[in-house]
């Protein structure tokens, strides 16, 4: 689908797609990802990630660190920029579930469709799913 | 990883006690002062000059900004984007503190272990 890496420069090809499934504090699984993604940046891979269903929410603007002292996600979402992870993809179905347009988002992933999704998986190596 | 155990003390000049972990990380990163920062520098035979500090105070930056202190790659972008070009390359931050940069400035900055420093 070479349209999509028309419309940003962001590529849908990469080593690693992350699969980013939880929304933050309630579970680990959002923290483990994106360490992954760091991980993966830090041994020079081309990490992609997805936010797909509740992930979304992850990418909500305004979020404080999690309770009991926990860090929040947003400064490690904000640090992948210094780790060169920019190929970013949200679930554009989900956006829409939970009433959410780009403008509600911190970073400026890329929507996808179902098919888009399904190219962004085929163009990756490994894909892992947390 | 930041750890708790606490292994020794650090002694300032003042009399007090700094403890840190195995590794001689600090255990607790509010303990970090100037004083405390060359000791730990001293401990890595390191002599602290204004190129040490800069890339210091760089680093304190980034944890300040992302809560985790940064490894090699995103050490060397944060380095350039503050301090030019020039100085982020890895053989300048090599030379400045010899071994594993980010782990070693991550210390002598009074900041955890690099999470994803391989």
């Amino acid at each position: 689908m070479p349209y999509l890496e028309e419309q940003n420069g962001c590529s849908t090809k990469g080593d690693i797609l992350l699969v980013l499934r939880h929304a933050p504090h309630g579970s680990s699984w959002l923290r483990e990802g994106l360490d992954i993604a760091l991980v993966g940046a830090a041994f020079d891979r081309d990490v992609s990630l997805l936010f797909m269903g509740e992930g979304v929410l992850a990418l909500l603007s305004g979020q404080q660190a999690g309770a009991l002292g926990q860090k929040g996600t947003h400064p490690t979402l904000q640090m992948l920029e210094m780790y060169d992870i920019d190929a970013l993809f949200v679930e554009q179905r989900a956006m829409e579930r939970y009433g959410l347009v780009q403008e509600d988002l911190i970073l400026a992933p890329q929507g996808l469709e179902e098919a888009g999704m399904a190219d962004l998986i085929k163009h990756h190596d490994l894909v892992l799913t947390f | 990883m930041a750890s708790t155990e606490i292994y020794r003390y650090l002694v300032l000049n003042n009399g007090q006690s700094i403890p840190v972990d195995p590794e001689g990380y600090l255990v607790d990163r509010t303990h970090w002062s100037l004083d405390v920062a060359r000791i730990l520098a001293k401990e890595a035979s390191i002599q602290l000059d204004e190129e040490h500090w800069a890339v210091i105070e760089v680093v304190r930056d980034f944890y300040r900004q992302y809560e985790m202190a940064p490894a090699m790659r995103p050490l060397v972008k944060a380095v350039g984007k503050q301090l030019g070009a020039e100085k982020g390359r890895s053989i300048h931050l090599m030379r400045l503190f010899p071994g594993s940069p980010a782990k070693v400035v991550a210390r002598i900055a009074g900041l955890p272990k690099p999470a994803n420093c391989l």
